[in-house]
């Protein structure tokens, strides 16, 4: 079974749908219109530019130009997750707490798929590096700012109680002990739903793509199945780093509460 | 000439301040308040007062180095650095205007129950299984209290512990500080408004003026 390749015009009259529903939006003064053109907009440009790269990378392969690939999706991925927080971390934490997080759980776990359980060779092979980290990362990206966000947010809330504590004598890590848990199960909660939803209600994105490609469908969910094990492990590691740093970064040396290390966000 | 102090000789010249146990603060300070000099010996009590925005409860949040400032603190000639935040808490305990309460009965907040400190201050033995979401402003701050002379601590910075309390629970808490001041030796800083309790609770008066803390003499 051969792909069928798309023409501009198959493209257009996806997009014309959007603005189709632009323009409903503007009839009904929802006044998301802008921002729904400039999302779209965005996705088309953005996943262009991707296959134009992955198409010259999958020519040259080299190594160096992969790492660089691998290096903006990090960078980018940090970005997005202090840009959904209502309260970041001052300075280089404020990218930096999601950013490394995600750099240890996405970066090795993706390196274990490649290297143990699909055995690429070379490991670096963009045909199967670029996919399965842009999956990692994307996902790991969520969890890690939505519970980031909780930990700083109850944080804020709840000075009282966690210098309550303090006040008392205990550590900084019974203080913030419930506020990290809560944090943590949070920002586990959408992959939960994923993994416990998938196949029954939504058809895996990745799996959709393999049938489509010609791939059989049995090997497509096999595909799937590591690939949605391998996202819940990688944002649960990524959260669970991202939360320990996040709540580290909240006391100083004496144990003390450093609200004054966050800032309110746009 | 404060070297007696800093290195814990027990040998004091004349020049040197008389040796006491309890809180010394040695060119203590934050941002509401120039450096100064302190000292509160075993079983006193000084008053601390000044107008509200002063910064005296910032000056005990820094004592019980909650927050970042400037110069050094000793307990029982030990010094600060010696020890981890959650040591020195320990040790130099603070009560709030406002005690906040993080479990849902007023128990989890205790290691153990100790019913004659309950009494002391006007509580049955049943306060435990109270709600601690549901406690009156006057509540909070006797069991504020009471949690917080449960983890023994040698200093008690307590800012107004009275402010929410009518004049029998006034008397109790004012019995119950100056006991643990005869019978365990703390040192206690006190802030109140009140120029009477002042008087009673306090032998030494300090007072939070243009961002100096100064000795006041009351006839």
């Amino acid at each position: 079974m051969d792909l069928i390749q798309l023409s501009a015009l198959d493209l257009a009259i996806a997009a014309g749908l959007v603005v189709l529903l632009a323009g409903l939006s503007l009839r009904l003064a929802l006044g998301i219109e802008r921002k729904l053109l400039i999302a779209a907009l965005r996705s088309i440009v953005q996943l262009s530019l991707l296959g134009l790269v992955l198409k010259v990378l999958f020519e040259q392969s080299h190594p160096a130009l992969i790492a660089l690939l691998a290096l903006f999706m990090l960078v980018v991925a940090g970005y997005e997750v202090m840009a959904r927080q209502q309260r970041r971390f001052t300075g280089i934490w404020g990218m930096g707490v999601g950013t490394l997080s995600m750099f240890l759980s996405s970066f090795s776990v993706t390196l274990l798929a490649l290297q143990v359980i699909i055995r690429v060779e070379p490991w670096y092979s963009v045909q199967y590096l670029i996919p399965l980290l842009g999956m990692l990362l994307g996902n790991t990206m969520s969890g890690i700012a939505i519970a980031l966000d909780n930990l700083t947010h109850n944080a804020w809330q709840q000075r009282g109680q966690i210098e309550a504590r303090l006040m008392l004598g205990h550590a900084w890590q019974q203080a913030i002990g419930e506020i990290r848990r809560n944090a943590l199960r949070s920002g586990l909660i959408p992959i939960i739903n994923a993994m416990a939803a998938a196949g029954v209600v939504s058809l895996p994105g990745m799996m959709t793509g393999q049938i489509l490609a010609g791939s059989p469908p049995f090997e497509a969910a096999k595909y799937q199945i590591m690939i949605l094990l391998l996202i819940s492990a990688g944002t649960g590691f990524g959260a669970t780093a991202a939360v320990w740093i996040g709540s580290r970064r909240l006391f100083d040396e004496r144990q003390r509460l450093r609200l004054d290390r966050l800032r309110a966000g746009k | 000439m404060a070297n007696a102090w800093a290195t814990g000789s027990g040998i004091s010249s004349s020049s040197a301040p008389i040796e006491v146990a309890g809180l010394r603060l040695k060119r203590f300070g934050n941002t509401l308040l120039e450096p100064f000099d302190l000292e509160v010996s075993a079983g006193e009590c000084v008053s601390l007062t000044g107008p509200s925005g002063s910064g005296k409860s910032r000056l005990l949040r820094a004592i019980a180095d909650l927050e970042p400032h400037e110069g050094e603190a000793y307990i029982d000639r030990q010094s600060r650095h010696n020890m981890s935040g959650p040591q020195w808490r320990k040790r130099v305990g603070l009560l709030p205007a406002e005690c906040f309460w993080w479990g849902e009965r007023v128990a989890e907040h205790f290691s153990e129950l100790d019913a004659r400190l309950f009494q002391a201050l006007g509580f049955g033995p049943e306060v435990g299984d109270w709600e601690s979401s549901r406690l009156s402003s006057g509540e909070r701050q006797r069991l504020g209290l009471a949690r917080l002379l449960a983890n023994e601590p040698e200093v008690l910075l307590l800012d107004e512990p009275t402010a929410n309390l009518d004049r029998e629970n006034r008397q109790r808490v004012e019995d119950l500080i100056r006991s643990r001041q005869s019978q365990r030796h703390c040192a206690v800083i006190w802030v109140t408004h009140d120029r009477e309790q002042q008087r009673r609770v306090a032998k030494r008066h300090y007072l939070i003026d243009a961002r100096q803390l100064r000795e006041v003499a009351w006839t």
